[in-house]
């Protein structure tokens, strides 16, 4: 678009990004400030005092849930789909650079499991658990169904970053003599770092996040999303408040741990980069 | 995982080898074997590369969904879930039921409200970050300010909207003070309303970004020549912008599609029993083990999913034809 003033459809729809934007952080913030009621304070406004009562609640023994102990198996379920996600995707994406037999079916595999009603993914993984007499649990069961949501995501980001991969700088690696594993270890991969942290980004949140697929997947021990949903039912104070703000805190530290990480890669890369092409 | 590349490239050459040093005067050959096996290694690469992506995703996606198909026609019983056989029952069942209609009336309802919502609101959305915001800087600043909460928790955004919209809640409080009501507004929270809020709030960005994608990727000189033709803003809009964003507004489309017609978990914290869901009457088929029904359920949901898409897709090619 070119210089100059600003059309009527700006002003008109500036308003509407600003009121998305407080309509999709506004219930977010409410539970946060909710979170630091007095201990006399209730699970509605008015706000009776402000303490930290309800985050130190967190850490005393619970009726209504096992916090930590669910906590305990998002972060590492969410830690090793992270894992599998990153190094599943990177070599997916390595193999669809050249053509073999299959790929046209795993990419429509990977699409449909994207797109397939979470709930059907789930019967299906308990469906198959209890036939073949498998207790279904988070790091099994759970963690299979994860991956059918989190693997189509990394798929189709490494599909992005491969379709504007210049393969000059393999060339270039192997014309000096680099073997196949030195040039995507010293070659490939810090050219792409930046969208493995993303890749990995994705693979942590969703995971951690992950409801509706875990649901008929993880067996009698639950998730913390899931031990979330159970509690809602049964709060009575605002230690699931607390509690809320506080994943979602870490979350916010996720995503802004790998914001940084990308943005310091980018950073070197500007201040180290290489100076060929530029004149003598 | 990191070692594997190396040793499944070691193990072989390291035999061969051993084979062909046994050998007298090979010097020749050994080097023509080599060239050969480097171009075994390389065609059999992107079959090693794709083996673990592909394995979990037949073990954990394509073996189960087979299975729905299979499940759907097996009987069952009280102390035996799953009893292999090919019955019609499960799925007489879910048609013989009138709860059945109604449960996918209201579900096919609530998802084509929620699906008109997100569209409208993300093309505009996305036409304005696309077309209107003119630094790239901002594009990308407000582009993440919108995605952030697709990272976070589900299930807090939706518990999130209890104390704004419940009888005691924030929006109550407002009306009541302001005395816009004299009551406190029940049908706020659980019910229809909540829950297509709950989806609008969850699965806009959904929209959003495919929609942006393809609208990036449209040459801006077709723009300008619509403007040098005279077209309004809203005539580009209309005519050069939302054709060419056809792929993205699909793409959304079969996403908030698909998340809705099969939700269970919104249905229940906004809606709090007071809403039907195809996906919550599967769900709490299942809390009860009743695998062979719930499967047929499923299927019927997949049909219900896949036609809506299909309409959906025909709908948007006959506009092309126009």
């Amino acid at each position: 678009m070119g210089e100059g003033r600003r059309p009527p459809i700006f002003w008109a729809l500036a308003p509407l990004l600003a009121l998305f934007i407080v309509f999709m952080y506004g219930p977010i913030a409410t539970i946060v400030i909710l979170s630091f009621q007095g201990p006399d304070g209730g699970l509605v406004f008015p706000m009776n005092g402000v303490s930290l009562h309800w985050f130190a609640a967190l850490f005393q023994p619970q009726s209504i849930g096992d916090i930590w102990g669910s906590f305990r198996r998002s972060a590492a379920l969410g830690l090793v789909v992270m894992i599998c996600t990153v190094l599943f995707s990177f070599f997916a994406g390595l193999a669809f650079r050249r053509r073999f037999r299959g790929a046209g079916f795993l990419l429509y595999l990977a699409l449909a499991s994207l797109v397939m009603p979470s709930v059907v993914v789930s019967l299906g993984i308990g469906a198959l658990f209890e036939l073949l007499g498998i207790d279904r649990d988070w790091y099994s069961s759970a963690l299979g169904a994860h991956l059918t949501w989190t693997l189509p995501f990394g798929l189709l980001i490494m599909f992005a970053v491969f379709n504007r991969f210049n393969p000059a700088y393999e060339e270039a690696a192997r014309d000096q003599g680099a073997s196949g594993w030195q040039t995507i270890r010293h070659v490939v991969v810090p050219i792409i770092l930046p969208s493995l942290v993303g890749v990995a980004l994705f693979g942590f949140t969703l995971s951690y996040d992950e409801i509706a697929r875990t649901s008929q997947s993880v067996g009698a021990l639950n998730t913390l999303p899931l031990e979330l949903e159970a509690m809602q039912t049964n709060a009575t104070t605002p230690v699931i408040y607390a509690l809320g703000a506080a994943t979602t805190g870490l979350s916010l530290m996720v995503i802004g741990v790998s914001l940084a990480a990308v943005l310091l890669v980018r950073r070197r890369r500007a201040r180290l980069g290489s100076d060929a092409g530029q004149s003598v | 995982m990191a070692g594997l590349g190396p040793a499944i490239h070691e193990t072989p050459r390291g035999i061969k080898l051993l084979l062909v040093d046994a050998r007298p005067k090979a010097g020749h050959n050994r080097r023509k074997s080599a060239r050969r096996r480097m171009n075994r290694l390389a065609k059999a690469a992107p079959y090693l590369q794709a083996l673990p992506m592909s394995a979990v995703l037949v073990l954990f996606f394509a073996v189960p969904i087979v299975l729905v198909v299979v499940v759907s026609f097996f009987d069952y019983e009280t102390y035996q879930l799953l009893i292999p056989a090919f019955t019609l029952e499960n799925y007489r069942e879910v048609f013989s039921e009138a709860v059945t209609y109604r449960t996918y009336l209201i579900t096919v309802e609530v998802c084509t409200i929620t699906w008109a919502i997100t569209v409208v609101l993300g093309f505009f959305i996305a036409y304005f970050l696309a077309f209107q915001v003119r630094s790239v800087t901002w594009q990308t600043v407000l582009l993440l300010v919108c995605s952030i909460p697709f990272w976070t928790s589900i299930i807090i955004r939706m518990i999130a909207w209890v104390p704004l919209l419940g009888r005691n809640g924030l929006v109550n409080q407002l009306l009541l003070t302001t005395r816009i009501t004299t009551k406190p507004q029940e049908w706020l929270l659980y019910s229809p309303f909540s829950v297509i809020l709950g989806y609008v709030h969850l699965y806009t960005l959904t929209m959003i970004v495919p929609i942006f994608n393809s609208m990036i990727r449209i040459d801006r000189s077709l723009i300008e020549a619509a403007v040098d033709a005279g077209a309004s803003t809203w005539q580009v809009m209309r005519t050069v912008i939302l054709p060419l964003s056809k792929t993205g507004i699909a793409i959304g489309s079969i996403f908030v599609i698909a998340m809705v017609m099969g939700d269970f978990v919104t249905v229940d914290v906004l809606g709090g029993g007071q809403v039907a869901s195809v996906g919550k009457q599967i769900a709490t088929q299942l809390s009860y083990l009743q695998f062979p029904p719930a499967a047929a359920n499923a299927m019927v949901l997949l049909v219900a999913v896949i036609a809506m898409i299909a309409l959906l897709m025909r709908a948007v090619d006959i506009r092309k034809e126009l």
